[in-house]
């Protein structure tokens, strides 16, 4: 079977969802049920103390089929992402972080000499750091040399439902890559996370892509098929592209000539 | 006794001088398997929650999971 593996851990499906800005929790649920994901994302925010009415996010997550990955989202300075990912470690069930430095809060571009630092302190600590990265080969080996288990670049800004900006630099951080390669933001609609995969990425995380979709159940599944699609056609070796037509009937034979 | 409790000033039911973090959450009726707690910037673990101890003007964090990408 085609699978796979971050630090020791191996999964089936290689579409990794979110848990934001859902309708409510039921469609949540279902989009989760339709993606076929194993991983899904969270972040960690502060216990509201005066309105203690609302339900916890993980009633509604069944963690003996999910896989939860806290992440860092938000925080602008490597201190708060160290200090929000120790924060949902003790939160959670495993030393997983998706590592968030933002460095521009228009873009949510991220910081790469703060992620960078981050990823160093957290990997001392024994956590299995996947951190959110430019669609820079260059930041993402340094990544890579200060340890994290996985690489994740972004296919364009997070929300944006741009698609793959650029897809050379996606080819390119694949081929350079020894750790798995994860497009993480930017994704829109099924052609995006399937081109991801026909690009040679091992995976593909996305929030708003499903949450924010007319019909989000739907859309996971779409995804679903998406990131299955891609990559079996990677996985199939494509035609090389040619200039011209190269006919696919036999030019013999031709009635009348 | 007065602490800060998520970036707010927070006073603490009674008058004792100090509570465990486990009282603390136990006041709010806040489920402390679902949560996290930083005292003073320190991370705590679950198992620690009995022993620690937080005085006057302590910061104390408590933190949980919510939907995010």
């Amino acid at each position: 079977m085609d699978t796979f593996t971050i630090a020791g851990k191996t999964f089936t499906s290689r579409l990794i969802v979110g848990t934001g800005k859902y309708s409510s929790p039921s469609v949540m649920v279902k989009a989760h049920d339709a993606s076929g994901a194993e991983m899904i994302t969270v972040a960690v925010r502060r216990v509201n103390i005066s309105d203690r009415s609302k339900e916890s996010l993980l009633d509604y997550i069944d963690t003996s089929k999910y896989f939860i990955l806290p992440n860092t989202a938000g925080c602008y300075t490597a201190d708060e992402a160290v200090r929000t990912a120790r924060l949902g470690r003790e939160a959670g069930l495993s030393n997983w972080v998706k590592l968030e430095v933002i460095g521009d809060e228009k873009t949510l571009f991220p910081d790469n000499e703060a992620l960078i630092e981050a990823t160093r302190i957290l990997v001392r600590e024994d956590f299995v750091v996947l951190p959110y990265t430019n669609d820079d080969p260059v930041a993402c080996r340094k990544l890579e040399d200060a340890g994290a288990a996985a690489v994740m670049p972004l296919g364009a800004p997070i929300g944006s439902g741009l698609g793959i900006q650029n897809p050379n630099n996606i080819r390119i951080i694949r081929e350079f890559s020894r750790v798995p390669v994860i497009v993480d933001a930017g994704v829109g609609t099924a052609s995006d996370a399937a081109l991801a995969m026909e690009l040679g990425a091992d995976a593909v995380l996305m929030n708003t892509a499903i949450a924010g979709a007319q019909n989000p159940v739907a859309m996971a599944e779409a995804m679903n098929l998406a990131v299955r699609a891609g990559r079996l056609a990677y996985l199939s070796g494509r035609i090389p592209r040619k200039m011209y037509a190269n006919a696919s009937s036999p030019v013999e034979g031709l009635v009348g000539r | 006794m007065t602490i800060i409790l998520n970036g707010d000033r927070h006073e603490v039911a009674g008058t004792r001088e100090s509570i465990s973090v486990s009282e603390l959450l136990e006041q709010l009726s806040i489920d402390a398997r679902r949560v996290a707690v930083e005292h003073n910037l320190v991370v705590l673990r679950r198992a620690a929650f009995d022993e620690t101890v937080v005085r006057e003007g302590d910061q104390i964090e408590i933190v949980n999971f919510v939907g995010g990408g």
